[in-house]
């Protein structure tokens, strides 16, 4: 018995030596990395960023360029139930041209930009606005806790699609519509309402871990509010942000190519030398009102579109498994 | 409870206060002259007047927004610009093709979405679990235009099995009743044209069902696995009954609850998604109104149509809360 009570010490005091701590987060990311559909997501996430970045290199033409002469081309690998039109297709335009002749795969790179910017500029700032603010709220409690609380319940009881419509609607001919081809304007409408799920999450985290014992040891030994809130709250709370972050950017990119479809999006710009040429949500207007004569139009931003939002939501999923196990299979 | 609907209902007069506001200022800050804007720029000043006093526009900010609310809370909201329509009839003519539509997406999800669920917690892990939960999570991230264009091209223009939009084919003619083509086709026992209806709803409502079906699915799963646990179910089983009455009799019934205020949340969303469904298949309710009237600037169509869907948005959503109190006492009121 002894020899064995003495073994088995042993045995996991090696284990304990032998194996160096870890981190949570080098722990999260050996869980992530096991995660099949979660890495698959990244992939797509990488890719898509590649893409926006370098699509000017990438692009094989002019995304505005007009071909006289050569406008609906089908892509020369369309099967026979794509092409009524009995044109013959191009091989420098692989995915065809649109109804002026514009090569529509080099549009299709130059919309990812759109998109790539609509999903991070807005989510920088509606996090450290959301993060701010909902610590704020969550520890001090009080008037700001309350405010917040009810601009929250007025912001969640207005449908988001009615609101961005309006905003677009009656803004778009002003100045702050006229202001980088509407992209100011379409960045503050996404910010108003999306901060505020951040917020929320970020107060209730903060509720729920400022009673504890080690917020009480440092308020103890006189550590100011500020520093109890960046150093000792705000790292254990990032698991839940950087979460509901994940899942906030392909909604982001989603209402941006919504409002496109609906004519309400950003505007063109006139030169490829400018940075917004077209977005995806613009693509799949122009591909709808071309859909039985030429269905080539809508497949490319379709598939984009759908690739980016599977990929960012997959790493989502994935994450929240990774950072929060209990949450496992339980989705 | 008592206290807890007053301050539910107060909270409510804040809310619609609050989004009337919004309308109104939002459609005021559109900038040059709406009358203008509506016309053209060819338009006579005789006709600018007309409409600028139709409009209201030549009396001071405030005293528009009074007028407006106060019509608007006796159910006027003013008249179309372009066509002289009143917002308010055209607004009870189309909403029932609104109707028809949620309800057609509503009814798809629950009985897709919940035997999805269900199958998926009982064979937990199997190739049918991980399948149907990939695709839920899919369908919860797709985007409802995008479904919807993706279904016209399958079924319409590929396969032309389906129409791909509107009611009724062009050149149907029929007496409405309740504006309900199914409920109307029925009550005048006319199968070709419930038949021509169901032919004509089933991918505006797929597009719009497809999302709540997923989170209805996934909602039903972790509500299953969660209830399978328990000790009631293992009394169940030991006691010798047939797994088959185990899980619907036993599992479900208490399963169901968080699903039901699932799919009571949905309604709100499906309002929203509907503007959407309709401008992609050209279902004439009142969510492509709006968007028509977007495009051709009739202003008193935006604003009557976004007021009108925000209000009935807010009191669904009271309605579910209040019910959920109902169902569930663990809700605690004082929040």
């Amino acid at each position: 018995m002894a020899t064995t009570a003495t073994a088995g010490r042993h045995s996991l005091d090696q284990a304990l030596t032998t194996k160096p701590p870890q981190s949570l987060w080098v722990d999260a990311w050996g869980r992530l990395k096991k995660n099949r559909a979660a890495m698959f997501g990244l992939a797509l996430v990488i890719g898509f960023f590649f893409l926006a970045i370098f699509g000017p290199m990438l692009a094989p033409h002019d995304p505005l360029k007009i071909n006289d002469g050569k406008s609906f081309l089908p892509p020369v690998w369309s099967p026979e139930i794509f092409n009524s039109t009995n044109k013959v297709g191009d091989p420098q335009f692989f995915l065809g041209t649109d109804s002026i002749g514009r090569d529509v795969f080099s549009r299709l790179i130059y919309g990812a930009r759109v998109s790539l910017v609509v999903a991070v500029v807005p989510t920088i700032f509606i996090t450290a606005l959301g993060i701010s603010l909902g610590l704020l709220a969550g520890y001090s409690g009080g008037m700001l806790d309350n405010l917040l609380m009810r601009f929250t319940d007025i912001v969640y009881s207005f449908p988001d699609l009615l609101f961005f419509v309006v905003v677009m609607f009656a803004l778009r001919d002003s100045f702050l519509g006229d202001w980088a081809n509407g992209l100011i304007l379409l960045f503050g409408a996404l910010a108003i309402v999306n901060w505020v799920g951040i917020a929320r999450v970020v107060r209730g985290s903060t509720l729920s871990i400022k009673e504890k014992e080690f917020i009480e040891a440092a308020r103890s030994i006189g550590t100011r509010d500020q520093a109890i809130m960046q150093r000792h709250i705000l790292p254990n709370i990032l698991s839940p942000i950087i979460i509901i972050v994940a899942f906030s950017v392909p909604r982001l990119i989603i209402t941006e190519a919504v409002l496109g479809y609906l004519g309400l999006g950003l505007r063109p710009g006139t030169s490829s030398q400018e940075f917004f040429v077209t977005s995806w949500g613009s693509l799949l207007l122009e591909g709808q009102t071309a859909i039985n004569a030429q269905p080539w139009m809508l497949l490319g931003p379709a598939i984009a579109v759908a690739l980016v939002v599977m990929g960012f939501t997959f790493l989502g999923d994935g994450l929240r498994d990774a950072l929060d196990p209990r949450m496992k299979g339980t989705g | 409870m008592g206290r807890y609907l007053i301050k539910r209902l107060l909270a409510l007069v804040l809310v619609l206060l609050g989004v009337s506001l919004l309308v109104f200022g939002f459609v005021r800050l559109i900038p040059g002259d709406p009358a203008v804007v509506m016309l053209g720029e060819r338009a006579t000043p005789d006709s600018i007047e007309r409409v600028r006093t139709q409009l209201g526009l030549n009396k001071p900010i405030y005293e528009q927004y009074l007028i407006f609310i106060s019509n608007a809370l006796r159910g006027d909201l003013g008249t179309s610009v372009l066509r002289g329509e009143p917002v308010t009839r055209e607004i009870l003519r189309r909403f029932p093709a609104t109707i028809e539509l949620a309800l057609g997406a509503i009814i798809f999800a629950i009985v897709l979405g919940i035997p999805l669920g269900i199958i998926s917690a009982i064979k937990r892990n199997s190739w049918f679990d991980v399948s149907s939960m990939i695709v839920a999570l899919t369908g919860v991230s797709m985007p409802i235009f995008w479904l919807g264009l993706m279904l016209i091209f399958l079924f319409a223009v590929i396969l032309h099995w389906l129409p791909s939009g509107a009611r009724l084919d062009a050149n149907t003619q029929y007496e409405p009743i309740t504006n309900l083509v199914l409920l109307d086709s029925l009550l005048q026992f006319n199968l070709a044209l419930f038949m021509e209806g169901l032919r004509h709803l089933i991918l505006p409502a797929l597009a719009l069902g497809t999302i709540p079906m997923a989170i209805i699915a996934r909602m039903t799963r972790s509500s299953m696995l969660e209830v399978l646990n328990q000790d009631y179910v293992r009394t169940a089983r030991a006691k010798g009954l047939k797994e088959r009455s185990v899980i619907l009799r036993h599992a479900l019934r208490n399963a169901l609850l968080p699903v039901i205020t699932i799919v009571g949340l949905q309604v709100g969303l499906l309002l929203s998604g509907a503007i959407l469904t309709e401008t992609v298949f050209s279902w004439p309710g009142i969510g492509r109104w709006l968007v028509d009237a977007i495009y051709a600037r009739d202003y008193p169509i935006v604003q009557g149509v976004t007021l009108s869907i925000a209000v009935i948005f807010v009191v669904i959503n009271l309605i579910v809360d209040i019910l959920y109190t109902f169902v569930d006492p663990r809700v605690r009121f004082d929040t």
